[in-house]
């Protein structure tokens, strides 16, 4: 019973990771009613960023406000150099550009800091907490962080005006500009947003997966899977469907699977949602007329 | 000065040109009224005004052209749109919807102009922290025109504020706007299929016919017009 205890708990941390980074890929689907592929990279080599400047000398949580703000601005100018001018392309080019993105963030963190993999400090004590904890320090770390961003977010969107303008904007972007509101500030806004709540989760898997260009694929898909299932539209959702998907994919993989097969959740997780329940657990089913 | 010139007005979907040189003029402090049938160009012509639709012509709004601004910078110069199908943010609250409105102001005057707005339309005073999407036809019509004052505009575009609307709603909402009108000070460019209600609120009217201006006079004049009164009045 301990042990599975533990598997839960160690899954909610993975799961808060997954949870973040699904947060990012629904505040990129709404603005713009796509999936980032390249949300995974984009963090990657966020942390990077980060590893190079604790390996200069940094401390911890300097480097990671550096790079929460680095990140920002280069969520800020995908929008505005590479995504504006194809605003009005059809999806299949934006898939292409979003596959391209993801290709370049890879390549160039090889390129830049090699395929060697390294290790990235937690900046949470390795030693236990209290006597009897069932998981690792790390773990409970980052569920916090995990609250932490969570909390930001919500406060963000419900509590101030930007994040009003920006709720306005991804449910009609017409309207919005009839306020007065520029949506295309909107929309690069969101892009550093969930570039910078993607850093996040990079910093907080990076020292549980070690830090390597391809680090976030199995990362990227546990939270795509997360965000379905909680509905790919609704942020509450992908919170929640990322926490499910750490769970299941942790016990699933001790008890069930093996972990050589763990991602393989992940996939059932999306077939199984797309088949049963497009529209996730808390998503708004979308109507058509015909 | 006009508040509003419009000369030589043109704007296309695609490759299908809606306008064909669209002219008419709108002064301070009136309600002036777009007549025509479906398809005229009637919406286009205020989708065009705004900067939603890419147009060519010259537009000037208190003397400034406005032709080729984005519709950002000319909605801020004081034009308040009320778009066709009411443009409801439908899962954001009512409150949330008319300070939405007021986003783009720095002074002091939106807490009174949310009384205001609230004092035209008790109705949504009463529902504002409902969800947008769960008032009725009539309400969300009210909205749409709340949130356009609360930019403090100088100008409003009205895109059928009637349509789908009980008539006497419709009489409500219309009473209400040149209210609007007297009180505020807010100058009105209107455009309706309703024919015989549009030329009861405004001074003057312009009859679009497939994206040209026909007619144009004083309400009074065009209401004498053998034609008109066949072809949209009905009697």
């Amino acid at each position: 019973m301990d042990a599975f205890i533990q598997q839960v708990l160690s899954g909610l941390a993975n799961g808060g990771v997954y949870a973040i980074l699904a947060l990012a890929l629904v505040v990129i689907y709404r603005a713009t009613p796509l999936v980032n592929f390249a949300q995974g990279e984009m963090a990657m080599f966020s942390t990077y960023m980060a590893w190079s400047m604790i390996h200069a000398g940094l401390p911890y949580w300097v480097a990671f406000g550096i790079t929460l703000i680095g990140s920002f601005a280069i969520g800020v100018f995908i929008q505005q150099v590479i995504l504006w001018p194809v605003r009005d392309a059809p999806i299949l080019t934006l898939i292409i550009v979003f596959i391209g993105l993801l290709v370049i963030f890879n390549s160039l963190a090889g390129w830049i800091f090699s395929y060697t993999i390294k290790t990235f400090p937690s900046p949470f004590p390795s030693d236990a907490l209290f006597s009897g904890q069932p998981v690792s320090t790390h773990d409970l770390g980052s569920i916090g962080v995990t609250l932490a961003v969570v909390s930001l977010v919500y406060v963000f969107f419900r509590y101030t005006r930007v994040g009003l303008a920006m709720r306005a904007c991804a449910e009609n972007p017409d309207s919005t500009r009839l306020v007065g509101i520029r949506v295309g500030w909107m929309l690069a806004l969101g892009w550093g947003l969930a570039a910078a709540i993607g850093a996040v989760a990079g910093m907080m898997i990076a020292p549980v997966v070690f830090l390597e260009p391809n680090m976030m694929g199995g990362v990227l898909l546990y939270s795509f899977a997360g965000a379905l299932l909680g509905g790919i539209d609704n942020p509450w959702g992908a919170i929640v469907g990322g926490f499910i998907v750490g769970v299941l994919e942790n016990v699933a993989g001790a008890y069930i699977v093996g972990t050589e097969l763990k991602l393989t959740v992940a996939l059932v997780v999306i077939v199984g949602v797309l088949i049963v329940r497009p529209a996730g657990l808390f998503g708004r089913p979308i109507v058509t007329r015909v | 000065m006009a508040l509003l010139e419009v000369s030589d007005l043109h704007a296309a979907y695609g490759p299908t040109t809606v306008l064909h040189g669209v002219s008419f003029t709108i002064d301070e402090g009136q309600i002036t009224t777009i007549l025509g049938a479906n398809g005229a160009g009637k919406t286009t012509t205020l989708r065009a005004i705004c900067g939603l639709l890419r147009t060519s012509g010259d537009v000037r709004f208190q003397g400034e052209r406005i032709t080729g601004k984005s519709t950002e910078d000319i909605v801020r110069m004081g034009m308040g749109h009320v778009p066709e199908g009411r443009g409801t943010f439908f899962h954001l609250t009512v409150e949330e919807n008319l300070r939405l409105g007021a986003y783009t102001r720095r002074d002091k005057g939106v807490d009174a102009d949310f009384e205001r707005v609230y004092q035209y339309f008790p109705q949504l005073q009463e529902r504002k922290h409902q969800q947008a999407g769960t008032l009725s036809g009539g309400e969300q019509q009210m909205l749409a025109i709340s949130r356009a004052l609360m930019m403090r505009p100088k100008l409003m575009l009205l895109d059928e504020p009637s349509f789908g609307l009980a008539p006497l709603i419709v009489q409500d909402i219309f009473r209400i706007m040149r209210e609007i009108n007297e009180r505020d000070g807010v100058s009105m460019l209107l455009v309706e299929q309703n024919a015989s209600l549009a030329l009861n609120l405004a001074s003057h009217a312009y009859l679009l016919e497939t994206g040209s201006v026909v007619i144009s006079g004083s309400t009074d004049e065009i209401r004498q017009n053998e034609s008109v009164r066949k072809s949209y009045l009905g009697y």
